[in-house]
This record gives C-alpha cells, structure tokens and sequence, in this order.
C-alpha cells in the first residue's frame, strides 16, 4: 500500500468512525447512565458508573411501579404468535400464487401487494369499530389479527421470491410417486423456506414489537399493554425521576439489541438479499 | 410465467385444484381482506357520514371534506399539520437521503475492513422503537441533563445550544432530524445492496480508463443505483406522511408547542380519538384518514407514472 492510499483508507474509516459514534454513543449513553445514582446521572453523564456511582434504584423503581413483565410478555406472546402466523400464511400463499396456475391469480397477487404500500393504520376508525363490535376490544387476539394481516403482503412478496428459486425437479419427482399436494408443500418446501425467516422478520416482526399506534387504539388496560406503550406510559408519568426513566429505556432497549447482536448477519444479509431491489 | 408451471399441476382437475387454492390461500386472503382491506374501505365509507349526539349516522355525501378544507377551525389545522408534513419530509429527502448514499458509497469500496462492524452499528437505531429514540434524544437534548451543551461547549460551540425541541422554531426540524438519525440505515442498506450488485468488469472498465474512486462513484455507480434511490424515496414518502409514534412521545398528542410539531398522524390522532381540547369524532377522523391514503397514493403514482418511467431499468 503506498502512502497515498494508506492516507484514503485512514480517511475512510475516520468518517465510518465518527458515524458510527454518532449511531451508538446515544444509546449507550441512555443504558450507562441508567447503572448510575443521580447525582452521577448529571454530575458526570459521560462517566461510566464505577464503584461509587453504581446503582440499580432506578431499575427497582421500575419493577416495584409498573408492569413491566406483563408488558414483556405480551410484546412476546403478541410477536411471536403474529410472527408464526405471517410466515405460515404468507408461506402457503406465495406457493399456491407461484406454482399453480389459475384465472384471477394476477389480480389477487396485485390485490395482495396493495397491503405493501398502503398503511393499514389509515384503517384505524373501522378497525376499532369491528374489534368492539367483535367483543375483541383490549385483547392481543385484535393485535395478533391485525399485525397479521399487515405482515402478510410483504412476506408473501419475499416468500414468492424464495420458492422461485427452489428446484421444480424437487416438487415433481414427489408428484410422480404420488404425494399429496399438502404434503409436498408441507415435508419439500416448507423447510427449504428457513434461510427466509430472517428476511420475513426484518420486514416484518421489529415493526411489530416496536409498534406504538395499534396498542394505544386497541387496548386499555395495563394487562394488555405491550412493552412499546407501556414503556411510553410509564416515561410520560416518571418524567422527572430520571433514573427509572433510563432504566424504562433500557429496558426496552436491551431485548431488542441483544437480539440484533445475535442475529445481525442473518438479518442484514435479508435485508440485502435480492428480495428488495 | 406458463414454464414455471409444471405440467402435472396444470393437468390437474378443476376441484382438485379449487380445493387446493381455497386450502392454501384462503387464510391469507381471509385475514387480509378482513382486517386490511375492509377497514380501509369501511373508513372510507364513513367519512361520508356524520353522527348526532344520540350517536346515530347520517349520510352527509362530502360535508366532511368541506368542512376539513373549507371551515377555518378544521382547515387551519390541516394545512398546518399538512405543510409541516411537506417541512418533515423535505429534511428526511435532503438530509437522510444524501447520508445513507455517501455510507452506502464508503461501505461498498473495494477491500474495506470491518465492513461487517459498520454495517451492524450503523444500522442498529433503525431496529428501536421509534418511541424509545424520540425519549432518549429528549433527555440528550434537555438543557437539565446538559449532554448536548456540555458536547457543544466541548468543541467551542456551546454559545450555539438552545432548547431545540421546546422552540416553535426549531422543534420540527429537530425531530425531523431525529428520525433521520433512526432511519438513515434504511437508505443505506437498500443502496448498499444495490451497489454491490453493479457488475464487477463494470469497475474495472472505468479503473483501466484511469477513473478514479469519486469519478466512478458519480458517473457509474450512482447513475446505476438511481432505481433503488427513487424507491427510497418513495418509501421515505409513505413513512413520513403516515408517521405518528416520534412525535407523540416526544411532543404528545397536542404536537406543541402550538402545534409546531403537528403532522397528519397526529393531527388524523386527536381528530379520531380526542384530546384534552375536544371529544373524539370518528367520523371527521375517518375523512382525515381518507384525505391522507389520497396524499399517499398520490405520491405513489407520480412514483410510479414518472419517476419508474424515466428511470431506466438495468438489467443485470
């Protein structure tokens, strides 16, 4: 590497760097100070807490004043079981859509698609009226159903891809010993479907788990509130007591960035797969 | 496409195959047509209607929409929230855009260590709850914790801090800006992809004719990747007129100070589910609702009359 070129690239990631500081130093800023007493919190905001400072009160405060648990495990059960659904569905429709042939299946696919673009959210006034109607009012069965139904178009979009890219051979060697259509779907291409969950759950399940419009239209009650709005209710009603409005934030944060963590390779090479062009 | 059809399927009996599309599809295509479509064209509906205090309908035709653009205490409000709507994306379109190309731009350079690093870090605020990122740059931005003045003071600046988020000057760009600060990763990743999809003799044409990095980038790349930025835009377009959580839980539902920060979420919000200054009107909130999927399918046909059309495809 010549001199010119070793002074670009330092260049380069001085700038990916600095942006990069730029992207965490918020975050972490929030989750350091919510270790720390409050006289710390304002004393020295870019400390780390060390052995003077450390403090788990706001934490406490949290715990002993709000929900939390509960709110955890609605996000949990609500996510989760919408996430299941959408890949399921999405899953059988983008099959029956890309292998069988039959009048009407462009127009259903561009029926399907307007869900990609259009937000379901401008449906709000109806769906209140039909989840009170249905006695559904402040339940996570009436988020379920509606993230459902929000999820659906992009991951039949995606899913569609996928099975296009799985061999034909593979489906007609087992229609010519005789398997049930079902089955093919269900023991061939259901599994290959695997690397796509990723994909699916970048589109579709982190705005579930983050929603805050559905949960504050939809319920009422501290028992079916989600972490999104039960963290947003807490933070409006404990705005002066920062140390258990920094605990509330992380932990609201850490679940969802340990997670990414974890998952970022395959979360990122979804979201840079040849699904979104 | 026929060839992607196998010849058993399309041997197969009509029952049979009706069977089989109702079994597979027939969840899908229930729960979205339920909870998707039919709200949206129910509320619709409803906005033709009005409702007196006994709590019956009426059908009034298109007095709502008149009432919302002609009768000043309706109208004011929406342009308002509407022109700042116009304010919220205009930042995101100047600021977010331009960003998430040039990291996009200095992530895909040829040899670049710790390209996985950036990329995870960069894009982690888009993962977080739009709420959580409105709160916590509240609290950085507070002139009681002093972060951003302290950081300010730090490099010789601090005569430039103010209480952004609290001024009617300031506010809606700053929380413009915030979201720009969660989102950039969006843009990035999309062009990002998209750059390293340009064929690799493309390069190397330019390199050999003695092109160097910047040339390349804006006379080959980017020319190449433009379908993929007018994309970003529109999806930018569709976020931004249909974004609520930020300025809610930074500003809540009265998006102040005077309605500084108010936006078509918010304002379709108080209208729909009320206020501490007026009762909810599902109704009136349902022409909102209305007028706001028509901004939106509006932007996405000049998406796709114009721009898509202009924009050449290239295949590679």
């Amino acid at each position: 590497m010549t001199a010119e070129q070793r002074a670009k690239s330092l260049s380069v990631h001085l700038v990916l760097i600095a942006y990069s500081v730029l992207a965490v130093g918020p975050i972490l800023l929030v989750v350091m100070n919510s270790f720390k007493v409050r006289s710390a919190i304002f004393g020295s905001p870019l400390a780390l807490p060390d052995a003077t400072t450390f403090s788990l009160v706001g934490y406490e405060k949290v715990f002993r004043s709000s929900h939390i648990l509960t709110y955890y495990s609605n996000s949990l059960i609500v996510t989760l079981v919408s996430m299941a659904l959408v890949l399921l569905f999405g899953a059988m429709a983008a099959w029956a859509l890309t292998e069988y042939r039959f009048r009407g299946s462009t127009a259903l696919a561009l029926f399907l698609s307007i869900g990609i673009m259009v937000p379901i959210r401008l449906g709000s006034v109806a769906i209140l009226n039909m989840m009170r109607s249905a006695g559904l009012n402040d339940t996570l069965t009436a988020l379920v159903l509606v993230y459902v139904a929000q999820g659906l178009p992009m991951s039949i979009f995606i899913l569609s891809e996928f099975i296009q890219q799985i061999p034909k051979d593979l489906r007609d060697a087992a229609r010519c010993d005789g398997v049930p259509e079902t089955r093919i779907f269900f023991e061939v291409v259901a599994p290959l479907l695997r690397p796509a969950i990723a994909t699916v759950a970048v589109f579709t399940i982190v705005p579930i788990w983050n929603d805050l419009w559905f949960p504050l239209i939809l319920t009422s009650s501290d028992s079916t509130h989600t972490v999104t709005l039960g963290v947003q209710q807490f933070l409006g009603q404990y705005i002066t007591d920062w140390n258990s409005v920094l605990a509330a934030l992380s932990m609201a944060i850490l679940p969802v960035v340990l997670i990414y963590v974890i998952l970022s390779r395959q979360l990122i090479a979804g979201l840079t797969s040849g699904a979104v062009k | 496409m026929p060839e992607s059809v196998s010849n058993i399927t399309a041997q197969m009996p009509r029952a049979k195959l009706a069977g089989l599309l109702l079994f597979f599809l027939g969840p899908a295509v229930a729960i979205y047509t339920l909870f998707s479509i039919y709200p949206l064209v129910a509320t619709m509906a409803l906005s033709t209607y009005t409702s007196d205090p006994s709590g019956a309908r009426y059908f009034v035709g298109l007095a709502n929409f008149e009432t919302l653009l002609g009768d000043a205490l309706w109208s004011k409000p929406f342009w308002n929230a509407f022109g700042n709507n116009l304010i919220f994306f205009a930042v995101h379109m100047c600021v977010q855009n331009p960003i998430g190309i040039a990291l996009a731009g200095l992530l895909s350079l040829p040899g670049l260590r710790l390209k996985g690093f950036y990329r995870t870090v960069m894009f982690l605020p888009t993962m977080l709850s739009v709420v959580i990122v409105g709160f916590s740059w509240n609290l950085i931005l507070s002139p009681l914790w002093g972060v951003a003045s302290g950081a300010l003071k730090a490099v010789g600046l601090g005569s430039l801090f103010a209480p952004w988020l609290g001024l009617e000057s300031s506010a809606l760009v700053t929380l413009s800006l915030i979201s720009v600060w969660q989102f950039v990763g969006i843009p990035m990743m999309l062009i990002y992809a998209a750059l390293l999809n340009i064929p690799e003799e493309l390069i190397d044409a330019a390199r050999v004719d003695g092109l160097g990095h910047f040339r390349i980038f804006f006379h080959i790349k980017l020319p190449l990747v433009l379908p993929t930025i007018s994309l970003v835009s529109v999806l930018t377009f569709v976020a931004n007129f249909n974004a609520f959580d930020l300025i809610y839980s930074v500003k809540g539902a009265l998006a102040g100070p005077n309605f500084a920060t108010d936006i078509l979420g918010t304002f379709f919000y108080r209208t729909f589910f009320g206020n501490q200054l007026q009762l909810g009107n599902p109704t009136m909130g349902s022409a909102v609702a209305t007028v706001m999927f028509f901004i939106i399918l509006l932007g996405l046909c000049l998406y796709l009359f114009l721009v898509q059309r202009r924009v050449r495809r290239y295949a590679f």
